[in-house]
């Protein structure tokens, strides 16, 4: 079912997406802003391929994330993982010339990113400016990564329909 | 049917499990941090400095032409401008260079009595570049390009130019992470250059956009605190060596409670712009073992 071809497409795909994100978008920053391609990602695939692999995606976006930038290891692993497993339930709703689930489905996963970031990182350390984290990071960063969803997705979608349709040829090739 | 609802159960099954092993890594980093066994990331991350990093090196270089290529947009008009505001600025430099070369034999004085030039004495540095900043907007921590293999440990300062930078919190075989001072979660002991009251200086992601840090806990006794003084690292701080530039003052005001004055530092980095740091290859617990007690004594 799931062939080896589409775990390398996704390493590649995380890698590729991680590299994006920590070398050129700073480059492309507004207000100091940097859209979150790794949760394009892990709620693309989560929506498009179900629970279990939005699950596996989001947990290697994460511990890539935790490795480099994160403090604790595990922290944004479990994030994105359940940010992945969430979007999972959405699959049954996903149709692929829609464009309006996906975009109000990443944007609600950043926004909740955003408030669980600000929770765990920022609250329990005592601070309590939620007010001006909302206005000056967890909207602006939703709002540009929507505005980045709107590429990226396609990107990923086409890529997910090329796979499809390469497993269902075979599929039908052993039948 | 049925196999629909085995295919959600072991979906759950996996969440159950990759669950435990999120956690099972967050204690045992805790743990570890804890410990302070080392300061290196473990193994996973020597994993990711033999392959992600590379690939970070080598993009980095397109990056660096991608800003390169952006900054050449810059109009012919704009250039002339800058020139002659460049200029008018040498004048004003001059003047104040005069002003400061009367004030650096006073200075002298200052320095001898804190003996000062013998511990802010041109530590040894060791050049790395910027591979990588932070993905998420919360920190303003960045990757060099240089680790363990190259002699960097935990607790280095890093410079820029003449300013601070940050402090080095992980080290992995050929790569490290750099907190700046600017990071929300950083607190740097510092001093006014000249009257050597102390005063901590904090991190503010409020304060990111505008180019400004905080300062704090200063004493509101009878020196007066010009816009523009130089503040620099103290000599109480155990993580910074002594005398390291951080920014100059824009800002003071008296606190509420009378006793103490905060304000706003221009940082003496340009954090937006950074490309390649200096890392300090002593760290202030060097010095400190070097000396012995003697350090302990005098920061009281």
């Amino acid at each position: 079912m799931k062939g080896l071809k589409r775990k390398i497409i996704y390493a590649v795909m995380i890698i590729v997406g991680f590299l994006m994100e920590s070398m050129f978008f700073p480059h492309i920053a507004l207000a100091s802003t940097t859209p979150n391609l790794m949760l394009i990602i892990t709620a693309s695939i989560g929506f498009m391929r179900g629970k279990q692999e939005g699950l596996f995606i989001g947990f290697f976006c994460g511990l890539l994330l935790d490795i480099f930038f994160g403090d604790y290891i595990g922290l944004y692993a479990i994030l994105y993982m359940l940010v992945g497993y969430c979007n999972g339930f959405f699959k049954r709703l996903f149709y692929d010339d829609d464009i309006k689930l996906p975009l109000a489905l990443i944007a609600g996963s950043d926004f909740l990113y955003g408030l669980a970031a600000y929770f765990l990182l920022f609250l329990l350390n005592g601070d309590f400016r939620f007010a001006y984290y909302l206005k000056s990071i967890i909207i602006p960063e939703m709002l540009y990564t929507i505005l980045i969803t709107i590429i990226f997705y396609y990107i990923i979608l086409r890529v997910n329909q090329k796979l499809e349709a390469e497993e269902q040829r075979s599929a039908s090739k052993f039948v | 049917m049925k196999a629909k609802n085995q295919n959600s159960f072991s979906s759950k099954h996996w969440l159950i499990i990759m669950m435990t092993i999120g956690v099972i890594l967050l204690v045992l980093s805790y743990v570890a941090e804890r410990s302070e066994t080392s300061g290196a990331r473990g193994p996973l991350s020597a994993v990711a400095d033999y392959t992600i990093v590379p690939m970070q090196k080598g993009l980095n270089k397109i990056g660096m032409w991608m800003s390169d290529f952006t900054k050449n947009f810059a109009t012919m008009q704009e250039i002339l401008k800058e020139n002659e505001e460049l200029k008018e600025e040498n004048d004003n430099l001059v003047i104040e260079n005069n002003q400061l070369q009367q004030k650096a034999v006073e200075l002298e004085r200052f320095y001898e009595l804190y003996k000062m030039d013998e511990q802010t004495a041109d530590y040894e540095k060791v050049g790395a570049r910027v591979i990588a900043s932070d993905t998420s907007n919360w920190f303003t921590i960045f990757t060099i390009d240089k680790g363990s293999n190259d002699g960097l440990r935990v607790d280095m300062n890093v410079m820029a130019g003449k300013g601070l930078v940050g402090i080095i919190t992980q080290v992995g075989p050929t790569s490290s992470t750099v907190r700046t001072i600017i990071d929300d979660s950083t607190n740097v002991s510092a001093m006014m250059l000249t009257t050597f009251d102390k005063c901590v200086v904090t991190g503010d992601l409020e304060l990111i956009n505008s180019g400004c840090i905080r300062f704090s806990q200063l004493a509101n006794n009878d020196n007066q605190i010009p816009v523009g003084e130089q503040v620099i690292t103290s000599n109480i701080s155990n993580k910074y060596l002594q005398g390291l530039l951080i920014g100059h003052v824009k800002e003071v005001t008296v606190e509420s409670n009378n006793l103490t004055r905060s304000g706003y530092i221009i940082p003496a980095v340009d954090f937006r712009e950074l490309q390649e740091v200096l890392v300090i290859t002593t760290t202030k617990q060097d010095i400190i073992d070097k000396k012995g007690g003697s350090i302990d004594n005098t920061a009281e």
